[in-house]
């Protein structure tokens, strides 16, 4: 199986800044400007005392990449995500985010085999606190296996 | 946008969010916003070399649909946790709505902690579906 020789790898940590202009640009293709996202002084006055980011925006950052494999997952078809926050994420603040390759598997399909391929995305605080863990399936469709001559 | 402090009971249902149709625009917006490439999402071509009719909706972006009907009462609390399956493609033109009920809640530290069942919808069909968890501050 193409990618069973990759579980257990993780990326090398790199460190993201959540941007305010990356944070109100995305807000707006997501159709939900909600002024904590993007209005500086109504969030100042609110009890998060500033921006904060929306709950799936932390799959934009970059979290390295897994030798011989690269973002696991890209350029797959999207089965299952998940995000689990030990609290809101912070406009201005430093991300510390990884990649661990966790699982792979295949089953049968229709028109042949399908893969599944599971990711784990970390972001930790500077101090090595976790923000939030996020769980990817991506699917690997039998035309895409063709493509990539696997 | 803002919502006052929700006061939910099990079986509660969420306001349903209708979506403005999905444009190519907007899924040219996204990918640039997100970093998300994949040209099965803004090429026709690349789409139906992978064996799909066309560019179809990148998943992540039904996924914040899903979060979408939590986002008035932001300011008593925030998505704890959000999980999504995808079952069916969204293309351009599609109009998504989302709703949503409360299945369970329970007290912790920072709160009282409510569980929904979420689903995004195209006419009858389910193209997304699964759970939030929502913490209202104390």
């Amino acid at each position: 199986m193409p990618f069973e020789r990759f579980i257990g790898q993780r990326s090398e940590p790199i460190v993201n800044v959540v941007e305010r202009e990356a944070v109100r640009k995305f807000a707006e293709a997501i159709n939900d400007p909600n002024p904590l996202y993007v209005d500086e002084e109504a969030a100042k006055a609110s009890r998060y005392g500033g921006l904060i980011a929306p709950p799936t925006f932390p799959r934009t950052f970059s979290y390295g990449e897994v030798e011989g494999i690269g973002s696991p997952g890209q350029g797959f078809i999207h089965g299952e995500h998940r995000i689990r926050y030990k609290r809101p994420l912070f406009v201005g603040e430093e991300v510390r985010c990884y990649v661990e390759v966790k699982d792979y598997y295949e089953k049968d399909g229709r028109e042949g085999a399908l893969g599944f391929l599971i990711s784990e995305r970390v972001g930790e605080g500077p101090e090595g606190k976790r923000i939030f863990t996020m769980l990817d399936t991506a699917v690997l469709t039998p035309g895409m296996r063709e493509s990539l001559g696997l | 946008m803002s919502g006052a402090k929700p006061a939910w009971r099990v079986g509660d249902e969420l306001d349903e969010r209708a979506l403005p149709p999905v444009t190519r625009t907007q899924l040219a917006s996204y990918a640039k916003a997100s970093g998300d490439y994949n040209p099965i999402h803004t090429s026709d071509k690349a789409a139906e070399e992978a064996g799909l009719p066309g560019v179809i909706a990148h998943g992540m972006l039904t996924a914040a649909a899903m979060a979408l009907p939590f986002s008035p009462y932001l300011e008593h609390g925030y998505v704890r946790e959000l999980k999504v399956r995808f079952s069916g493609m969204v293309y351009p033109g599609d109009e998504i709505l989302v709703d949503g009920h409360v299945t369970g809640s329970e007290e912790t530290a920072e709160g009282c902690l409510y569980d929904f069942e979420v689903h995004a919808r195209k006419g009858e069909d389910v193209v997304a579906s699964g759970t939030v968890s929502f913490v209202l501050f104390g």
